[in-house]
């Protein structure tokens, strides 16, 4: 067997793993990995302007392709600037693999130069790290982290490496299996249970689908709208979810939630089942917890409760009681219930069409509006317009608050790995870099960052890496001077004291995409959208748009933090007393 | 999860576990980041050196208790996980505790009579002080701390729980 070093292992290792894009800063410890980097030109590595870019990077690549992101840093400072970039793939399961040089050996504890413990700084927010001691370890340890993952429940690896491992020298064999004797995920729902789920829908009379993210990791989408459509049952979707289902489906009524539609909001209070796919009960979707889904929870009123589908156990029963767990694999769990399904005789469009009538009128009662302006833009015209310049073929990724909803709401979404937020952690500057990972990964797509001005310039700094590797996505800064969400609630509920949410101090845009060599664009007039967009979506090159929006545009439908789903504002309160009744009506002690 | 304060359960659970650097801190940093409580926490080595046992005494709702096992077994370094109080099996558990306690005058008398009623022993012995090791399950420590505390405890030290299933079952790796 060959002797290699460490570094040699290394790549050696991301071949035969299939890996043939990295996204990375050097340093020191890391220096001769990257020395050895030129004898790999299979590999191409993207060199971005902060590690955290590389790692939301890596995470946009994985997000939009299904295939692991991986990035590489140095030691210290190195490591902990991808900290927010790893709880971000955390919180959403992102195959990510995050590859930190470490101090050698000798020196770790020592306080030596750009050493940081980063394995005990990243425990919490990693589905598993490691610290590699010796470099005959190094081909299994990456074997194993790049199988932890992207297996089960997806979620971000990371392996530190300390320098003298990386210089180091061992016989190369890369293992064939992985075997970890504290990690079986589970695949095959349990069949007893999945035939218990689907006697629960044929007795359903106003049943719904709740969908999140965890279809799209599953590739479950083809089931998902098989189900829906075999027993016309309505599907509504978490922010991860969107694309899991048709977005302009008939069956579709949106997303639900914090700012879900009137619709879906309406259809989880009064449903007699939720059918829950791959999606967590997130405080963001339930609200007030005591008062949601009351009636499908409730036995006396006819409820027939909740079926959870989910590959991760502790995501069942962890914040609502579920009546018919289902642990496994979305799409391998739904092909068995679509078999025990079409064996029954159920008149499912007899049995629900009371029920599909109703969420019509729902629908009609409180579609998803807003007022267009001929004076100002306003954010939702924009994203409106881009859905139809663009024929829902773009991937949309996005930084964080209204641009995240605007985006989430009026754009709607065909497929899975179309739509690409930080929906967890909620991360602004996630969307940028997100981006280029997304266009790499993807390099015939239309992708598109709907922005905002504050989250934009969280990762401003990657432009730099857009003009010099030529990547051609398209940034919408939806630029409202304000940090629009925070705004929102200190309109709504602070008596319109916008303490510190002002930042109308900003760069020109324009002039600081030009700086960089970008292409940059300001379209102030709404009669400019359409024409606008139309002419964006042929250039090939990168372009920076500065969208100037309504400064006080507001995101709704909102449900006020710690209320129930079903106690929507739907538009701003008319006079000052309304708002003062909102106030008192609304339990605003509830932490955020 | 918003819980009542009733309903509260204390459970003993045990845990084999990779015998590596890091384990520890994964489990503790578990039970602090969910703010689950820890009571007792206890852990050594197995007979195959590789795998660690480990018993923890932990209380929370029922379904916070079911979380706490679930989330165990998510953990990549942890083998297998047994809640023992919810097996409904029998078990057995025992604690270690070293008391320091005055030995001075009437007290030396009445600890030595004290330690005899809980079949403990006096393994150190000074003029002034006992060292008294005592072992049995929670309720025999405690009551032995309390007819202990008149002569003066100076210094107590508790092992943790340890439980093992009766009978011939046993926790298997596999």
């Amino acid at each position: 067997m060959a002797k290699l070093k460490g570094y040699q292992i290394f790549w050696e290792c991301l071949l035969k793993e299939g890996v043939d894009l990295v996204f990375g800063y050097p340093g020191g410890a890391v220096i001769n990995i990257y020395d050895e980097l030129v004898n790999y030109p299979q590999i191409r590595h993207v060199l971005t302007r902060h590690e955290q870019g590389a790692v939301h990077a890596a995470d946009g690549y994985a997000r939009s392709t299904g295939r692991p992101g991986v990035a590489i840093v140095t030691s210290g400072p190195g490591a902990t600037n991808t900290v927010t970039g790893i709880a971000t793939a955390y919180m959403d399961s992102s195959p990510v693999v995050v590859f930190t040089g470490q101090v050698p050996t000798i020196l770790i504890g020592n306080d030596a130069f750009q050493e940081a413990d980063i394995v005990g700084i990243t425990r919490p927010c990693t589905k598993h790290n490691f610290l590699v001691k010796s470099t005959k370890d190094l081909a299994r340890t990456i074997r194993e982290a790049f199988y932890i993952a992207t297996t089960g429940r997806p979620g971000p690896v990371l392996v530190d490496i300390p320098k003298d491992v990386i210089v180091g020298e061992a016989e190369f064999e890369y293992p064939e299996k992985v075997h970890i004797r504290g990690y079986h995920p589970s695949t095959r729902g349990h069949p007893q249970q999945i035939r218990k789920a689907a006697q629960l829908m044929a007795r359903a009379k106003r049943p719904i689908i709740y969908a999140g993210g965890g279809v799209i990791i599953a590739g479950a989408h083809q089931e998902l709208r098989q189900l829906a459509e075999l027993t016309h049952t309505p599907v509504t979707l978490t922010l991860m979810g969107l694309g899991g289902f048709p977005g302009d489906h008939p069956l579709f009524l949106g997303m639900l939630g914090m700012h879900g539609t009137y619709v879906a909001n309406m259809a989880i209070s009064h449903c007699d089942l939720i059918v829950a796919i791959g999606a967590r009960f997130d405080d963001r979707v339930t609200g007030k917890l005591d008062a949601f889904a009351t009636r499908a929870r409730d036995e006396r009123e006819g409820g027939l409760g909740i079926i959870h589908i989910d590959v991760d156990p502790t995501s069942i029963s962890k914040n609502v009681k579920v009546n018919v767990p289902i642990v496994g694999d979305a799409g391998n769990i739904l092909s068995q219930m679509l078999e025990f399904l079409k064996e029954m005789d159920v008149d499912w469009e007899g049995q629900h069409r009371d029920w599909l009538a109703r969420l019509k009128e729902w629908d009609s009662q409180h579609p998803l509006q807003y007022t267009y302006s001929e004076k100002v833009i306003k954010p939702q015209y924009v994203i409106e317009k881009l859905y139809e310049v663009t024929q829902g073929e773009a991937v949309i990724t996005t930084e964080v608050g209204q641009n995240q909803m605007w985006a989430a709401l009026f754009y709607r979404y065909k497929r899975p790995r179309q739509f690409i937020t930080s929906g967890g952690l909620g991360t602004m500057g996630f969307g940028f870099p997100a981006a280029i990972g997304a266009q790499l990964g993807n390099p015939e797509a239309l992708v598109i960052d709907i922005a905002g001005d504050g989250s934009f310039q969280m990762n401003i700094q990657e432009l730099a890496t857009v003009a010099q590797y030529d990547i051609p996505v398209k940034v919408l800064i939806l630029n409202n001077g304000f940090l629009g969400m925070v705004r929102q609630w200190q309109e709504l509920f602070f008596d319109r004291k916008y303490s510190q949410t002002d930042i109308s101090v900003q760069p020109d845009f324009v002039k600081v995409a030009e700086a960089y060599g970008i292409k940059g664009y300001r379209i102030e007039d709404p009669k400019d959208v359409e024409p606008f967009l139309k002419s964006l979506v042929k250039m090939k090159e990168a372009v920076i748009v500065d969208v100037v929006v309504d400064r006080e545009e507001c995101v709704f439908p909102m449900v006020p933090a710690g209320a129930a789903v079903s106690n929507m504002l739907l538009d701003r309160p008319a006079t000052e007393k309304n708002g003062e009744e909102l106030k008192r009506l609304l339990p605003l002690n509830f932490p955020s | 999860m918003v819980h009542e304060d009733h309903g509260i359960q204390r459970h003993t659970i045990a845990l084999l576990v990779e015998n590596k650097p890091g384990v520890m801190a994964r489990i503790a940093g578990l039970f602090s980041s969910k703010d689950y409580n820890i009571h007792s926490l206890s852990v050594g080595e197995t007979m195959d050196p590789s795998v660690s046992r480990m018993t923890i005494v932990t209380s929370g709702h029922p379904l916070v208790l079911e979380q706490i096992v679930k989330q165990l077994r998510r953990l990549i370094d942890v083998i297998k996980v047994v809640d023992l109080t919810a097996t409904g099996e029998k078990f057995v558990d025992r604690e270690m505790v070293l008391l320091k306690v005055n030995a001075k005058g009437e007290a030396r008398a009445e600890a030595m009579r004290i330690t005899d009623i809980f079949r403990g022993k006096i393994v150190d012995v000074s003029p002034e002080t006992f060292v008294i090791e005592i072992t049995g399950d929670e309720g025999k420590i405690q009551a032995a701390i309390e007819l202990l505390k008149p002569c003066g405890i100076r210094e107590l030290v508790r092992t943790g729980k340890v439980a093992v299933m009766r009978g011939p079952k046993s926790l298997k790796l596999a």
